[in-house]
C-alpha cells in the first residue's frame, strides 16, 4: 500500500510536474530544497495530493521543513489517511 | 502642476496629517492580520535612521535591504530614507539558491553600487559577512533584531531633510549577475512626477485600496504595490510572494474582505489563480470591489484574461476590472495605461503580417489570427515612438523598437555611464522591447534583447548559461538558454540545449539524463530559476553565427523545429 502512495506521487511529478515521464523520482532525493520542484508547482502538488488520497495539506506546510522527499510526503498522507 | 518634493517631505506630511491612518495591512501566513499605522511605520523607519547614522552611514550613501517580506523591510525602507542614504532591497536567500552563487550575486552587487552598509535579518548575518569583501566599502551591517523604534522622530534633525528633489531617492535592480550591475536610479521628482501622471491614468482616488502579493525588489511591486499607495496615503493590504505563490486564494480572500480595488498582476497570475484555487476558498468571497487588475510586467495574452474573468466572475469579478499596463524600472514605472475608462482594446491581427511582414495588419483569407492586448494609451508625461533599426520613425502599424522619453525617466544607471550612455539615442530611451503603435495605443510583441521573463521575472540568459557551462561533462560555452512560451501557465518557460563535451563519457548506466539532472540542478541553485526542459546534445547541434557566436534565436528555431518533427513522429 505505502509502495503505492510513493509509486504515484513518483509518476505525477515526473510526469506533470518535471515532464520528464521517465525519470524516476528516488524516494530520498530532495525535492524542493533542490528546487526540482519549484515554488509555482507547490500547489499543483497539494491539490493532487488531496485529490488522489483524500488527504488536505495546509499551505503553511508547503516547504522543505514539512517535507522535502518522496518519503516524507508518502508518510503524511499515510499518517491522514 | 507637477508637485515638486521629496520622499522626506512626503512622509513627514503624513505622519503629522493622520498619524493613526492604517497605512499597511500586513498578512502573514499563520499569524492574524497586521495593521500598521503611519505613525508605526515612521517611527520604527526613525529607529533605523538613528541606527544607520549612529553606523557612520551618510546621506546620499547606498544601504543595502535583504530582509523578507515583513514590516522591518518596510520600516528599514523608509528609515534609510529618512536618513538621506539611497536605499535597495534585495531579494533574500532562499533555501534552495546556493549559498556560492548567492554570495556571487552580492559581491557584483558591492562591486558597481559601493554601499556603506547592508541591513539584514540576525539569521543571515554570518552568511553575508563571509559575501563581504575585506577592505570594500561595507563599513557596517545592520540586524533588524537590534533596531528600535524611536518613540517620537525630530524630522529636522534627520539628515534626509538636506535632501533635494532631483537627488537619487532609490536604486532598482533586477535580478541575477547581469541584472545586478544595472542599478536603475531614480529621484525624488521623477518617483513622484510618475506617480502624478499614473494617479491621473488610474483615476486614483482616497477610497481605493490596493491589495499586492508583489516583492518589493521588482519595480512593479516596489512602485505600484508599494510607494504609490503609502506615498499617496492609501491603504495597502500587502502579502508576500511566498504565502501567495502557496496559496493563490488569499488574494482573493484579502480583496473581498478589504473591499480592495486595484491589484497588478503579471501574465501568469492570471493563469496560476484561474487554475490553482478550490471552489471552497471562495466561498462567500466577493470580488465586485475591484475595479481594476492590471496585467503589467511580462508579455500580455488574450487567454489569460478570458481565464481569469471566466473563473471569477461568479464571485462578482467586473469584466471592466480587467486593465493593462506596459511599465519599466527606468521610467520608475508605467508607460502607458489600458482599460481603465473602457474596455481594453484586443486587436485581431494577421499572423503572418506580423512575423513575416512585420505590419500589424488584419487577416487576409485563410491567414491564422492573433489576438493582441493594447497596454493602452501613453500617460500623459511620456512621449512614446516606434523604430527602424536605423531608429527612423516608423509608421502605425509597423513593429520596431519602442523608445520613450518622459519627465520621469532613470537618473541614470548607478555608477554605469557607460550603460547610460549606451541605453538613450538623442534623449529618447531605448526599451529593447518590439511593438507597434494603433489608434494611439502601444502593442509589444516581443523583445530585441535576448531576454527570458519568467513569471514577471527577467532572466538573462548569460547568466544560465554561464551555470550551465560549469557543469563537468558539458563542453564550456556551449549551451543556449532561451524561453519559450506556455500557453497554459501564461508565461515564459525556460529551456536550456547544452552539447556534450565529445571526450566526455555517459556514467555507466546512465545517458543524457544524468547530464540534464546536474544542469537543473546547478542552475536552479545559482539562478532560482526552474528549468522545464534541459536537452543534451551531442557536438556540432548548436549554430553558430558567422562571426561563431552562438546565436539563441537561431538555435531557439532549430530546437523547437525538432521537437515538432519528434512530437509529429
Amino acid at each position: 500500500m505505502s509502495d503505492d502512495i510513493e509509486a504515484k506521487v513518483s509518476e505525477y511529478i515526473a510526469g506533470t510536474i518535471l515532464k520528464q515521464p521517465d525519470r524516476a523520482i528516488d524516494p530520498q532525493e530532495k525535492l524542493i530544497s533542490s528546487g526540482l520542484i519549484d515554488s509555482f508547482h507547490l500547489v499543483d502538488l497539494s491539490l493532487y495530493v488531496e485529490d488522489t488520497f483524500g488527504v488536505h495539506l495546509d499551505d503553511t506546510e508547503l516547504n522543505a521543513e514539512s517535507f522535502d522527499t518522496l518519503a516524507a510526503l508518502a508518510a503524511i498522507i499515510r499518517s491522514r489517511q | 502642476m507637477t508637485p515638486v518634493t521629496t520622499f522626506f517631505s512626503r512622509l513627514q506630511h503624513l505622519y503629522e496629517t493622520d498619524p493613526e491612518r492604517t497605512a499597511i495591512i500586513w498578512m502573514h501566513a499563520r499569524e492574524p492580520e497586521h495593521p500598521m499605522t503611519r505613525r508605526d511605520l515612521i517611527r520604527q523607519a526613525a529607529g533605523y535612521a538613528a541606527a544607520l547614522a549612529a553606523a557612520g552611514v551618510r546621506p546620499g550613501e547606498v544601504v543595502i535591504l535583504i530582509l523578507q517580506h515583513s514590516e522591518s523591510l518596510a520600516a528599514a525602507f523608509f528609515g534609510a530614507v529618512l536618513h538621506g542614504a539611497i536605499p535597495s532591497i534585495m531579494p533574500f536567500l532562499t533555501e534552495k539558491l546556493a549559498p556560492d552563487s548567492y554570495r556571487r550575486s552580492l559581491k557584483s552587487l558591492f562591486e558597481v553600487t559601493h554601499p556603506a552598509a547592508v541591513v539584514t535579518y540576525p539569521e543571515f548575518a554570518a552568511e553575508l559577512q563571509d559575501a563581504i569583501p575585506a577592505g570594500g566599502s561595507v563599513r557596517s551591517v545592520l540586524l533588524s533584531s537590534e533596531v528600535a523604534p524611536v518613540p517620537e522622530p525630530d524630522f529636522p534633525a534627520l539628515r534626509g531633510s538636506e535632501r533635494l528633489p532631483g537627488d537619487v531617492v532609490l536604486l532598482q535592480h533586477s535580478s541575477g549577475t547581469t541584472g545586478l550591475q544595472k542599478g536603475v536610479a531614480l529621484s525624488h521628482e521623477a518617483v513622484f512626477r510618475q506617480l502624478a501622471s499614473y494617479g491621473k491614468a488610474i483615476r486614483l482616488a482616497p477610497d481605493d485600496v490596493v491589495v499586492s502579493w508583489l516583492p518589493l525588489y521588482h519595480d512593479m511591486g516596489l512602485i505600484a504595490g508599494f510607494l504609490m499607495p503609502l506615498l499617496s496615503g492609501i491603504p495597502l493590504v500587502l502579502m508576500s510572494p511566498f504565502d501567495w505563490v502557496r496559496a493563490p486564494y488569499k488574494l482573493m480572500q484579502a480583496v473581498s474582505q478589504h473591499r480592495g480595488t486595484l491589484t497588478w498582476l503579471p501574465n501568469f497570475a492570471f493563469n496560476f489563480c484561474a487554475q490553482k484555487i478550490r471552489d471552497r476558498n471562495l466561498e462567500g468571497v466577493d470580488l465586485a470591489s475591484w475595479r481594476a487588475v492590471i496585467n503589467c510586467s511580462e508579455p500580455m495574452h488574450y487567454q489569460s484574461h478570458r481565464l481569469f474573468y471566466e473563473r471569477f466572475r461568479a464571485h462578482g469579478l467586473r469584466e471592466s476590472a480587467l486593465a493593462t499596463s506596459y511599465a519599466m524600472a527606468e521610467n520608475v514605472f508605467a508607460v502607458t495605461q489600458g482599460g481603465i475608462d473602457r474596455a481594453v482594446t484586443v486587436d485581431t491581427i494577421s499572423q503572418r503580417g506580423l512575423l513575416i511582414d512585420r505590419v500589424a495588419r488584419a487577416a487576409a483569407d485563410g491567414e491564422e489570427t492573433m489576438r493582441m492586448l493594447s497596454c493602452g494609451a501613453p500617460l500623459p508625461n511620456v512621449e512614446v515612438r516606434v523604430v527602424d533599426d536605423a531608429r527612423g520613425d516608423l509608421p502605425e502599424r509597423h513593429l520596431g523598437e519602442v523608445m520613450l522619453r518622459s519627465d520621469c525617466m532613470l537618473t541614470g544607471y548607478y555608477r554605469r555611464d557607460d550603460l547610460t550612455e549606451k541605453a538613450f539615442h538623442n534623449g529618447w530611451y531605448l526599451t529593447g522591447d518590439l511593438g507597434y503603435m494603433a489608434d494611439g495605443e502601444v502593442y509589444i510583441t516581443g523583445r530585441k534583447k535576448d531576454l527570458i521573463i519568467v513569471g514577471g521575472k527577467n532572466v538573462y540568459p548569460q547568466d544560465l548559461e554561464s551555470l550551465a557551462s560549469e557543469v563537468p561533462g558539458i563542453h564550456p560555452g556551449r549551451v543556449v538558454a532561451f524561453g519559450v512560451y506556455n500557453e497554459e501557465m501564461g508565461t515564459e518557460e525556460v529551456v536550456i540545449v547544452a552539447e556534450k563535451d565529445a571526450e566526455a563519457e555517459y556514467p555507466a548506466g546512465a545517458g543524457p539524463e544524468a547530464l540534464s539532472n546536474e544542469i537543473r540542478a546547478r542552475v536552479t541553485r545559482g539562478s532560482d530559476i526552474a528549468l522545464r526542459q534541459v536537452a543534451v546534445v551531442e557536438r556540432g547541434w548548436l549554430l553558430k553565427t558567422s562571426s561563431g557566436k552562438i546565436a539563441r534565436s537561431a538555435n531557439r528555431d532549430k530546437f523547437l523545429a525538432g521537437k515538432a518533427v519528434t512530437a509529429g513522429g
